[in-house]
């Protein structure tokens, strides 16, 4: 690639804006990753990413002008019901999330394609990060911000709890109020970076990057090294090549973090044996 | 943790009235329980006694009846208890990145770990380890610690906190017969050098006899507490473990044989 296919790049503002976006998103994306992953929750950020629809379809409903307000508090008010219900141990929580996930997602889809208008809401589905314009650049700089303070306050209770719940209690950790937050946390940013990002392939986003960290990595500070490295490093080339074979952006970003993996665990395997 | 400070036998610990119940279950039921300072506390009882939930009561983490006080018995003051815990089992994978000073700074320091490791926090958590000998493991993985190996790194991180009383939640299953003895001569030490209590669920009632120093035959409530001889000869003991299994000194048979580390009871 020369220089001026890269002047090239540059030259349309909305290729700037889309290059700003993924600086923002895939750290952080990268950084939520690491709990994600180590707290088994990859099932509970996809369901949450699927309740979108539902949001969405709510806002319809309801009429409201911005259906992303909607979208955003039934994304938190369901991880919190998530949340609930799966420490009532009625069943288990892959069961709980399932049952809840796709009932909301038919009773979001069936508003949404009624009369035949989902196509509307199709491009959800995959996301378009070219479509970001400068004002939602800040919105997600400002959650950027959010989620490392979070980060900062309170990974060291994230971690505790994710080891040995009574245990962090044992240590006056307040055990509920952090997986709360943490569920809050991950609703706002799946849910502030969905339009962009996509549904179908957002979840893709939030774990691979940690799994692969999680293969090379011998301590926390590796594994948030790695994981916002990889994240970085896919959202970057996956911007440049979808630019130049003109395939969707998202889409591009996770088949470059899928192969990152792959390695990964190849590299991993050689190592042990 | 930087002093060690002989115990004083001044203050205690009174757990009155506790019960657990699960909606109509009743799980456990008026325990009421002295623990001084500088005693090694073993509770014993079949599968189901309810030991593991008593241990989780004095925790608070689950709802209960009843209260637990700690007393200075020089001015009869009470203060607030600090409990350190020893987990049985810790949810550990294959793979996990991370080491010993992630584990033990997570639950004890608020700077966070992901970001650098901190020389003063990790002189102190070093020096924890150094009194159970595992300093040198700081940098490892902890799932590539063995049984014994986790196990005292997980008491290092209960100590740093100075806590009056150790609860530890049958900590020796899956450890072989040297390092059983080596658990209990630990807790031996601990109880001598340190200002606390200790709690502790066991199985293997040789081990009882020869360290602790009250015994707790627990079935729902306290049938029968005291130390070890009193309690293994009384008729509660026998009602809970039948004859045929009593220890061979109380029954006057031989000892019955069984393999390293098995778990006597279960």
């Amino acid at each position: 690639m020369g220089l001026e296919s890269l002047t090239a790049f540059f030259q349309y503002g909305f290729m700037r804006n889309a290059f700003l976006a993924v600086l923002i998103i895939t750290p952080l994306f990268g950084m939520l990753g690491t709990m994600i992953v180590h707290n088994k929750m990859a099932f509970f950020s996809d369901a949450l990413g699927h309740s979108a629809l539902t949001g969405i379809a709510i806002g319809v409903v309801l009429g409201v002008a911005d259906t992303n307000v909607t979208m955003i508090v039934f994304a938190v008010a369901f991880a919190l019901l998530l949340n609930y219900i799966g420490s009532r141990e009625i069943a288990s929580t892959d069961t709980i999330i399932s049952v809840f996930s796709s009932c909301s997602v038919a009773v979001g889809l069936a508003i949404l394609s009624k009369g035949g208008n989902f196509s509307k809401y199709s491009s959800l589905l995959v996301g378009d990060i070219l479509s970001i314009t400068r004002k939602e650049i800040e919105y997600l700089l400002v959650i950027f911000g959010v989620a490392v303070l979070f980060w900062c306050f309170c990974f060291n209770y994230l971690h505790a709890v994710s080891i040995h719940r009574t245990l962090a209690k044992s240590r006056h950790i307040p055990v509920k109020l952090i997986e709360n937050l943490f569920a809050v946390v991950i609703a706002l940013i799946v849910t502030l970076s969905i339009k962009w990002v996509g549904i179908l392939i957002i979840n893709a986003l939030l774990i691979l990057p940690a799994a692969a960290s999680r293969n090379l990595s011998e301590n926390m500070r590796e594994y948030h090294f790695f994981s916002v490295l990889f994240s970085l490093f896919s959202g970057i080339m996956g911007l440049f090549v979808s630019y130049y074979t003109n395939v969707a952006t998202g889409p591009m970003i996770v088949i470059i973090a899928s192969v990152l993996y792959f390695s990964t665990y190849a590299y991993a395997r050689l190592k042990m044996s | 943790m930087k002093k060690i400070i002989k115990p004083c036998g001044l203050h205690c610990i009174k757990i009155n009235h506790l019960g657990v119940r699960f909606g109509e279950q009743v799980i456990l039921e008026d325990v009421n329980l002295h623990i001084h300072c500088g005693s090694l506390n073993a509770i014993i009882g079949k599968n189901g006694a309810g030991k593991s939930t008593l241990i989780r009561a004095i925790l608070d983490d689950i709802p209960h009846e009843g209260d637990i006080e700690f007393k200075d018995r020089e001015n009869g003051g009470i203060r607030k208890l600090k409990i350190g815990y020893v987990p049985q089992i810790v949810n550990i994978e294959k793979n996990m990145p991370v080491s010993v000073y992630d584990l033990i700074a997570s639950y004890s320091y608020r700077f966070p770990v992901f970001f650098k490791k901190k020389k003063s926090i990790q002189k102190e958590i070093a020096e924890a380890l150094r009194v159970f000998e595992v300093e040198d493991l700081i940098d490892r993985q902890i799932c590539k610690l063995s049984g014994g190996q986790l196990q005292r790194v997980m008491l290092a991180m209960a100590i740093m906190d100075e806590p009056n009383l150790l609860l530890l939640d049958e900590p020796v299953s899956g450890v072989d017969q040297n390092g059983m003895e080596l658990f209990y001569r630990t807790m031996e030490y601990l109880k001598e050098n340190f200002d606390l209590a200790i709690i502790l669920i066991s199985h293997d009632l040789d081990y009882v006899l020869k360290y602790a120093d009250q015994v707790i035959l627990l079935d729902q409530t306290i049938r029968k507490s005291g130390s070890a001889k009193e309690v293994f000869a009384s008729q509660e003991f026998k009602q809970v473990f039948g004859a045929e299994e009593l220890p061979g000194y109380v029954s006057g048979g031989k000892k019955p044989k069984r393999k390293a580390g098995g778990v006597l009871w279960d």
